[in-house]
């Protein structure tokens, strides 16, 4: 079975299928918390139009999950925020 | 940088069959450039391709899809013409803009298939452009929409028909519009409760729709297909029923549903709680206007109030060597998408080339749409938005979820510093500021302080790009390639 890791936990997945789909069949919801109120956040309009779905791919914060494609060993973190450390 | 004869922005039903009749009646080059991970748009959307044992299979998502055969068949026509060298498909690339050029139009796009820390830029030249870029789901806001779990109903069916996966083990699908059937069933079918459909409004709304109805008696087909596989699977389909409220602390346990009167007000005491662990909301969809709009292209209210790309009877819009196809010219379904594809098709055709598309091809494309074009505005008045959409809104309701704006602010702008506008009470409270720019809540911001939905919004940038991109943009590296069409546009 693929995987990738998920803020250091496996995440099976099916190729083929982004990581917000991925994460969604392993049962997580959220991947996300807002800047102003802290709240979690997940997929909303599925399709790369609403950008609820931010998530950390690689390092890289502002990866809309719905959009990437999953991997094996690709390395997904939550994202607190606006992603950067120093706002 | 690279040119072509035809540019076609947006690879669904539109798209297709607009690039797969211009390379079946022509010798014109075409370059169709798409976001997603492979053709199909929102309708015939696939999994990203992949290999491998475990990979998704899309034959196991097959029922999903009706008309899998003609999507074949444009896949053919178009793998033709990438072997002819007249065809180019660009997958996962995200136009950002497209503006006039002195050959035609320049639209710049960012490759997005090559992970995360490498979004390279590209630019192409076309002599004719084409805005098939579809539409959206419009979403309104209500208490607790944006917990973790509550989804668009488009969003549900792209997870389920790209990913092959069930947002929720009970689910609950609310708005308006036929859409939410289809959806109903197919989660259904592939192993989800859905605890019930609420249809906003009611269904005797249709009856003034008789006429559109009967030039249209495929489509009762169809609903009525829905409706069979709804029954078999036990799901109820309620009408005159609204999601007022979402619940849960971390993500949705439960929604709260409302009776709607007859004139669309919650009716006081109707309310009803329902455990679910996913909702889908959906009140029609938005077309696709960014392009249109930063190119000046003239736009037009459909019958509920939402611009749309203004065409003539070719799919030809103000702009020459501009035209539009599909759900950017007015929502309408993926059967009119297709004939207004290839209806653009034969205009590019006749416009760019000595050729023509056959006359009785052009002719009964054009009774197609006529015919289904009444059935959409059929549709747009049989489900609108219903007048008491916000009763139920509170203070502390989020109506902007990029920038965690409340309705307590919007209504302050509104009504102690008299914004008038969605524009005005952007400016007052940064509703629309944030990542979507306003695609999420602009249509709930709009009805909040103009009671209608308001003028398209101008967004320079269609799509994010990322500076280092821009930058290399900027610096004049790329020498311009021979004027085939199928020129690598490598940078
Ligand atoms: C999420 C969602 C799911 C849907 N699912 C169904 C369904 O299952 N069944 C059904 O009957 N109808 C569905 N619809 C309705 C849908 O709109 C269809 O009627 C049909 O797909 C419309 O065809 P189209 O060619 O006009 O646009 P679309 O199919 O929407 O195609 C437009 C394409 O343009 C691309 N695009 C847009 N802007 C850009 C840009 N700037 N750069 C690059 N590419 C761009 C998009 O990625 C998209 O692939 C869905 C709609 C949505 C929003
Ligand atoms: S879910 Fe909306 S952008 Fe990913």
């Amino acid at each position: 079975m693929s995987t990738f890791e998920f803020d250091g936990a496996g995440i099976e997945f099916r190729p083929g299928q982004t990581i917000g789909a991925a994460l969604v069949a392993a049962g997580q919801v959220s991947w996300r918390t807002t800047r102003v109120g802290g709240v979690r956040r997940g997929l909303f309009c599925g399709i790369g139009i609403c950008f609820d779905c931010l998530v950390t791919v690689e390092g890289e914060p502002n990866q809309r999950a719905c959009l990437v494609v999953a991997e094996p060993g690709l390395t997904v973190t939550t994202q607190e925020g606006t992603g950067h450390e120093h706002d | 940088m690279s040119t072509t004869d035809v540019l076609v922005v947006g690879a669904g039903p539109a798209g297709l069959a607009c690039a797969a009749t211009i390379l079946e009646h022509s010798s014109l080059s075409v370059v169709v450039v798409d976001a997603g991970h492979g053709p199909g748009g929102q309708y015939w959307r696939q999994p990203a391709p992949a290999v491998g044992a475990d990979a998704l299979d899309p034959a196991e998502l097959a029922d999903l899809h009706h008309d899998r055969a003609r999507f074949d068949a444009l896949l053919h026509r178009l793998e033709q013409g990438r072997t002819d060298g007249r065809l180019q498909l660009r997958s996962q690339h995200h136009v950002w803009s497209a503006v006039p050029d002195m050959q035609g139009y320049a639209v710049h796009a960012v490759d997005r298939g090559r992970g995360p820390s490498h979004v390279p830029g590209s630019t192409t030249v076309a002599r004719a452009l084409v805005l098939a870029t579809g539409a959206f789901d419009r979403a309104l806001p209500f208490p607790g929409w944006d917990l973790p779990g509550v989804m668009t109903v488009g969003g549900l069916q792209a997870l389920l028909k790209a990913g092959g996966v069930v947002a929720g083990r009970r689910v609950a699908l609310g708005g308006t519009g036929p859409f939410l059937l289809p959806v109903a069933a197919g989660l259904a079918r592939h192993g989800a409760t859905v605890v019930g459909v609420y249809e906003a409004n009611r269904p005797a709304r249709w009856l003034r729709e008789g006429r559109a109805v009967a030039r249209n008696a495929g489509k009762l087909g169809e609903g009525a297909g829905y409706a069979a596989a709804l029954l078999r699977h036990r799901v109820p389909v309620r009408a005159g029923r609204m999601v007022v409220a979402a619940h849960g602390a971390d993500r949705v346990e439960a929604i709260t549903l409302a009776r709607l009167d007859r004139a669309g007000h919650p009716v006081p005491g109707s309310d009803q709680r329902v455990a679910v662990d996913a909702v889908g909301v959906g009140w029609g969809f938005s077309p696709q206007l960014d392009l249109a709009v930063t190119l000046g292209v003239d736009l037009t209210p459909d019958v509920a109030g939402t611009e749309v790309v203004a065409v003539d009877d070719a799919q030809r819009t103000s702009r020459p060597g501009v035209y539009a196809a599909g759900e950017v010219c007015g929502v309408g379904g993926a059967p009119l998408a297709l004939t207004e594809g290839r209806l653009a098709a034969a205009a590019v055709v006749a416009d760019l080339t000595d050729g023509r598309v056959p006359a009785d091809v052009v002719s009964s494309a054009r009774r197609v749409v006529t015919r289904q074009r009444a059935f959409a505005t059929a549709i747009l008045r049989a489900h609108p938005v219903p007048a008491g959409w916000a009763d139920r809104l509170a203070p502390d309701t989020i109506v902007c979820r990029c920038e965690e704006v409340t309705l307590g602010a919007v209504r302050a702008a509104i009504d102690e510093r008299g914004a008038r506008d969605a524009r005005q009470v952007k400016q007052l409270t940064r509703t629309g500021m944030g990542w979507c720019q306003g695609r999420v809540c602009g249509y709930a911001a709009a009805l909040l302080s103009s009671g209608r939905p308001g003028p398209a919004v101008e967004r320079l940038v269609a799509a994010p790009v990322p500076l280092g991109t821009l930058g290399a943009l900027a610096e004049p590296t790329a020498r311009p390639s021979r004027r085939t069409g199928i020129s690598d546009d490598a940078m």
